[in-house]
């Protein structure tokens, strides 16, 4: 018999009666301004927000902020005259020098300020984790208020990699202390459009 | 190794440096305190542990049905897929995984499953050299140290100590200490290991039967680092770490960070469900222990747990005994009522260690009621024979004292009289509750003596 048969087997035998899955559909929070929620509960964990009227405040915001001189990639082809736009059949090894990346979120969740990336936008999947900073463009009409909303709207889509990322990266292995920067992005910078 | 050592005699040692226990204890507290205000500040927090407890039993009531289903859409996802009945089994399949495709080096993020098998040192022995890449583990692993918290691997070690191991194994310069700037020479380092690793190995957070896709949750983003650099990406889960339906993460998003730190989610909560073009994915369900525990109705409720961390934060006990003093990979609560399952005679002291206060049961964000199956696993620890002889022979003279009047009045009379003329006798290292602790005043009388003075003659 193989492990797989013994282990169902066991498994089988020993699992008690059935009882059923509960409601989730009750969890709601109280009504509130999603994008304000946002904005506070980002910033609150040391994460960077901004309102960008358009496209073109974005690019400002980026030539002012961060070093053009050294490599930043995007899948928005929008900021291609900031930025280069990823080719995708290449080794996710190559993106090891990238300064900043700038990423267009698919949705962003107001109680834990995480934003919603699947791998489509993401270019690469090793992109938002490998870059030295992450930048995400989120519309603001797709902000929900909890992980509820967000897994509601996700539904079943059929992505191969989706990933909620929700600050820079950080740790507070050596007593306590907070430092943000691990291993992902020392920083995160948001850009909300309507 | 700490050998045959139990709880108490381990946290003595510990509890030498007395200010080292108020530190251990003060950090571990603050986090429960984080806790404490970020669940206050979510709305429905006590319907959301009822939610996660009744979604976890209805997993532990249907588990068979659901581990084929995910194997299922694993498969269709294009994931391999093991099942390992023990730690030596999940070995040998990481291990071949790896000699097929010639890999001699793995990067590691966290993973309590991995630790509990020994796979690093399996691997070692082996000619396969892995690195523990979440920056807790790399402290312990080049110390040649368990982590002594599943959340906070090295919350024991002051800034000093992690300084001196990094000039040891990193040169960085002798006396630095500041976390930041030890964080930054870690990152460097481990990047280096990242782009240069073939394989990679997580842990799962949550494992979605409906869809085939696991969770894997960090802060550090060590585990995406890992995963999307390498060829060969491999995923060890405990059986239990099912969920039935994506839309469940919601819930146990919600909880896990909030219960573990105070935080309102990781930073990092990563859906793996298909590998990339030109890389591959394995998973490994292993059993080591969860299908018997599964048979236990006084016990299976553990099988709940999301490995927050939160009943160790609480646990006065935990706090000021610290994790080594568990001898086991998972500590505090949460390890005293898993562990006895493993291996009872090796982890009979752990259910004892404890005031039974209930903290632990009281922030699980599953609700397994912990303190009372810790009172269980006692009495079946006595049962079997495994309590500490002396334990067992106080025991059985309590039992034969409090079921006799005469012993008892005998006794009573006896106790009282040395407490008053000979308290020598008892105040001394001879006696376990003296440690640390005033033996109460002796009453002038028995309440039964004053009871036939005072009240039967009316």
């Amino acid at each position: 018999m193989s492990s797989r048969d013994s282990i169902l087997a066991a498994v089988l035998k020993n699992q008690p009666p059935l009882t059923n899955l509960p409601d989730i559909s009750g969890f709601k929070v109280p009504e509130e301004d999603v994008v304000e929620k946002y904005k506070n509960t980002f910033s609150g964990i040391g994460g960077l927000v901004y309102s960008a009227k358009n496209i073109e405040v974005i690019k400002n915001h980026i030539r002012e902020n961060f070093d053009t001189e050294k490599r930043i990639v995007s899948t928005l082809p929008a900021l291609s005259d900031v930025a280069e736009i990823c080719s995708a059949s290449v080794e996710p090894q190559s993106f090891e020098d990238v300064e900043l990346s700038i990423i267009e979120a698919r949705l962003a969740v107001a109680e834990n300020g995480a934003v919603w990336l699947t791998e489509e936008v993401m270019g690469h999947r090793i992109i938002p984790y490998i870059s030295q900073h992450l930048a995400v463009v989120v519309d603001e009409s797709l902000i929900v208020s909890t992980m509820h909303e967000a897994y509601a709207k996700i539904a079943d889509e059929a992505y191969g990699f989706g990933g909620f990322i929700g600050g820079p990266s950080k740790t507070a292995d050596i007593e306590q202390a907070l430092v943000l920067g691990a291993h992902g992005p020392l920083s995160m910078t948001v850009y909300l459009i309507k | 190794m700490k050998g045959t050592q139990d709880h108490a005699t381990l946290a003595e040692v510990f509890n030498r440096d007395e200010d080292r226990v108020d530190w251990h204890d003060g950090a571990l507290w603050w986090i429960r305190q984080k806790r404490d205000r970020s669940a206050n500040l979510t709305p429905q927090w006590e319907e959301l542990r009822e939610a996660a407890s009744a979604i976890k039993s209805n997993v532990i009531s249907n588990l068979h049905d659901y581990l084929l289903q995910f194997e299922d859409n694993l498969k269709k996802n294009g994931v391999k897929v093991y099942w390992a009945a023990d730690a030596e089994e999940h070995n040998q399949i990481v291990y071949k995984i790896l000699s097929d495709k010639n890999i001699n080096q793995m990067v590691k993020s966290k993973s309590m499953l991995t630790e509990e098998c020994h796979l690093n040192e399996y691997l070692a022995d082996r000619g396969i050299d892995v690195i523990n890449s979440d920056l807790g583990e790399y402290i312990q692993q080049i110390d040649n140290e368990p982590p002594s918290h599943i959340v906070l691997p090295c919350i024991h070690k002051k800034k000093e100590e992690i300084g001196e191991l990094f000039h040891e194994h990193l040169g960085t310069e002798k006396g630095l200490s500041d976390p930041t700037l030890l964080t930054r020479v870690a990152r460097n380092h481990l990047r280096n290991v990242f782009m240069t690793r073939r394989a990679a190995l997580t842990g799962v957070n949550f494992a979605v039967a409906d869809t085939g896709e696991y969770v894997v949750c960090t802060n550090e983003g060590n585990a995406d680092m890992g995963a999307h650099l390498c060829e060969v990406q491999i995923a060890s889960m405990g059986l239990e770490k099912i969920i039935p339906e994506r839309k469940h993460l919601g819930v146990f998003l919600r909880l896990l960070a909030r219960s573990a730190i105070g935080q309102p989610i990781t930073i990092y909560s990563s859906h793996f469900r298909k590998p990339r073009p030109g890389q591959e994915m394995h998973l490994i369900l292993v059993d080591k222990g969860r299908s018997e525990l599964l048979a236990r109705p006084d016990f299976r409720d553990s099988l709940k747990c999301i490995k927050c961390g939160s009943c160790m934060n609480t646990c006065p006990v935990y706090r000021k005994s610290g994790g080594l003093s568990y001898h086991n990979t998972i500590s505090g609560p949460i390890g005293a009522i898993l562990a006895p399952n493993l291996d009872m005679k090796k982890h009979a002291d752990l259910p004892f260690a404890s005031t039974l206060c209930g903290s632990c049961s009281n922030v699980c964000p599953v609700k397994i009621p912990i303190h009372e199956q810790l009172y269980k696993w006692r009495q079946v620890i006595v049962k079997e024979g495994y309590s500490a002889s002396r334990k067992t022979f106080s025991m059985k003279a309590m039992a034969l004292t409090l079921s006799s009047p005469e012993i008892y009045n005998t006794a009573g009379k006896t106790g009282r009289w040395i407490l008053n003329h000979a308290p020598f006798a008892i105040n001394n290292k001879f006696n376990p509750w003296y440690k640390q602790r005033d033996m109460p005043d002796s009453p002038e009388q028995s309440f039964s003596e004053w009871y036939s003075k005072n009240v039967k003659k009316s």
